[in-house]
């Protein structure tokens, strides 16, 4: 368990260095200048040459490299191009809201999704697994931003319920008040996980149900409660690990988008606007750091998956 | 009580029929849109105005009074290209990768998978925003980032799938004739690893339609006048109050085409691969 612990932690590392190479590689080696990029097509000479030296453009791109990547590890994203101060504090204050809403999101799915496909399997065929394989249907194909709008749409402008947009911090506006802004943008980034996470439960519940070993608990004469929490149920839960690890990466997507319509100041509304102003610093330290949060969440899951299952602690392969 | 014992029938499923009139009907819009739409889609009739949906104007009017029904119209092709644009690209890129991979045991496996993980553990929204970030926006990039996205996917389908062909005893007589690599994966692989790749490619569309629509509601897609749907309900937000039809439109165009794709990639692989039902994603 250790040593397979240790080498998923490596390849952690390895996958950040990797990315900050990704990053850095696709952002300086494009065709056209970085000042030019930032500054605009109508920008004169001297502008260009003045921005290039303040950022050390002018520097070998390995010496640049090593610059902002030395600068990472010591915790510094360097200056935001249009803010104005250091691009880390904002970086970390975004992540706070952002970690707010997927934390509430991912609990929310984690919770309905699995009780909504065991109940499904448990039930199956009956009135209401028709009506949640159908609502998975629908809700699956359509997509986050259109949610978005139809939501806003019905809450906000029809019954005038909620606020569209914004966001109120703890202090200033109290539970109730911070707690408003955030309904809508986790309604929306919930729905088409939840929809997934208990499609996948219900075929492995369904799966387990069918298995000889709940046969064989059913011809012992347990009774039919037993069976199933016991003997199928948690059989039936290991993959749901792996499917929420994915979804993390679905609702970093959702998130993207959802803090985009709904003017919540998370990490990922950060980005659309660091790359909409070309915020060099910004950009790349929001995507180094979305790239570790999914990473880190990914090998969360996979120890949790291999310390539940035997089978990879002993082997130290996880597929 | 009559026992009554199930045939099996070679029928395609009334699902994957449904939804494939579906893809094909919008497929057909969008192909004649242009020489169909009442009114010209870019055309600005600033007294019309915001009008709602009526006789004249199916879909009533935008902000600048262009026909909303003509613009979703013209603006069709687009997601049908980065669906089935972006899931060839992965396809073109990623096939050969893997099939690479699973014939030539060693460094060069090695070095396709290590970056197949490399690029597998990033999100996928994230890999889009990179490649589109540093560059001027527009179809063909959201279609080409999109495919580069979805590479790593295909590429270990096709690898996984070539390693259980290459096992068997045609591939072994194809050696023993003395045939190369090339012979090998194209006439002796290639054909028979069709079924698994088409049932991937089908429900991989879904998502580089939804992938596709997403970039360009973030405004990393085609740019405006386009009527590009994604970017459509976009511009829609600043009028949701007063003229909510101009986002619902594009908006419902989009979800019944992603149903109809996702309902025919399910029923592809109902059809073609039944023990994978039930697997997302």
């Amino acid at each position: 368990m250790g040593a397979y612990a240790a080498r998923r932690l490596l390849s952690v590392v390895f996958v950040l260095w990797a990315m900050t190479v990704l990053v850095f590689a696709i952002v300086h080696l494009l065709p056209g200048s970085v000042a030019h990029m930032i500054l605009g097509e109508y920008a004169t000479n001297q502008a260009i040459a003045d921005l290039e030296a303040r950022l050390g453009l002018n520097d070998p791109l390995h010496v640049q490299y090593w610059r902002w990547f030395s600068g990472l590890l010591a915790g510094d994203f360097g200056m935001s191009l249009t803010m104005d101060r250091p691009a880390g504090p904002v970086i970390w204050e975004a992540l706070g809201r952002s970690a707010v809403l997927a934390g509430v999101s991912i609990v929310l799915v984690a919770i309905l999704g699995i009780a909504a496909g065991i109940h499904s399997a448990v039930h199956k065929g009956s009135l209401t697994d028709q009506g949640l394989t159908l609502g998975q249907y629908f809700f699956i194909a359509v997509p986050e931003f259109f949610w978005c709008i139809l939501v806003i749409l019905f809450f906000a402008v029809w019954l005038g319920w909620l606020p569209a947009t914004g966001y109120t911090p703890l202090a200033e506006g109290g539970v109730l008040g911070w707690a408003k802004h955030l309904i809508l943008p986790v309604s929306t980034l919930v729905l088409g996980l939840i929809a997934h996470v208990s499609r996948l439960v219900r075929s492995s519940m369904l799966e387990a149900i069918e298995s000889r070993y709940v046969l064989a608990a059913r011809a012992k004469g347990l009774p039919e409660r037993i069976v199933l929490r016991r003997h199928a149920l948690p059989n039936a839960l290991l993959p749901a690990i792996t499917v929420l690890a994915v979804d993390v990466g679905i609702l970093i997507g959702g998130i993207v988008v959802v803090e985009s319509v709904f003017a919540y100041p998370g990490l990922g509304r950060m980005l659309v606007y660091a790359i909409d102003n070309q915020d060099l610093p910004l950009m790349m330290g929001g995507m180094i750091v979305i790239t570790a949060v999914y990473a880190l969440a990914n090998l969360a899951a996979d120890l949790l998956y291999a310390v539940l299952n035997p089978r990879i602690r002993v082997s130290g392969s996880a597929a | 009580m009559s026992a009554t014992v199930a045939v099996p029938r070679r029928r395609l499923p009334r699902t994957l029929t449904t939804g494939l009139v579906i893809v094909g009907a919008i497929a057909l819009l969008a192909a004649i849109g242009p020489w169909i739409t009442p009114y010209d889609p870019d055309a600005f009739a600033v007294r019309s105005r915001l009008q709602p949906p009526s006789a004249t104007h199916w879909f009533g009017t935008d902000e600048f009074g262009r026909d909303v029904f003509s613009r979703v119209l013209a603006g069709a092709h687009h997601s049908l290209l980065m669906g089935f644009g972006a899931t060839a690209i992965s396809l073109a890129v990623g096939v050969p990768l893997g099939l690479l991979a699973a014939f030539h045991r060693g460094w060069v496996e090695e070095v396709v998978m290590r970056g197949v993980d490399l690029m597998i553990s990033l999100p996928p929204v994230l890999l889009g925003l990179l490649i589109l970030a540093v560059s001027e926006p527009g179809l063909l990039k959201t279609i080409v980032a999109v495919g580069l996205v979805y590479v790593p996917i295909m590429t270990r389908v096709a690898r996984a799938v070539a390693l259980d062909l290459l096992a068997e005893d045609f591939v072994e007589a194809a050696r023993a004739r003395g045939e190369g690599a090339w012979y090998i994966l194209a006439r002796e692989i290639l054909p028979n690893a069709w079924p698994p790749l088409i049932v991937e490619t089908a429900l991989r569309v879904t998502f580089a339609i939804l992938l596709g629509s997403a970039l360009s509601f973030l405004g990393l897609g085609p740019q405006p006048p386009d009527s590009e749907w994604g970017l459509m309900i976009a511009e829609s937000r600043p009028f949701i109050s007063e003229a909510p039809w101009i986002g619902l439109a594009p908006g419902l165009c989009l979800c019944l085409l992603l149903i109809a794709v996702n309902v025919v990639g399910e029923g592809l692989r109902d059809l073609l691969d039944p023990r994978l039902r039930g697997r997302g994603h």
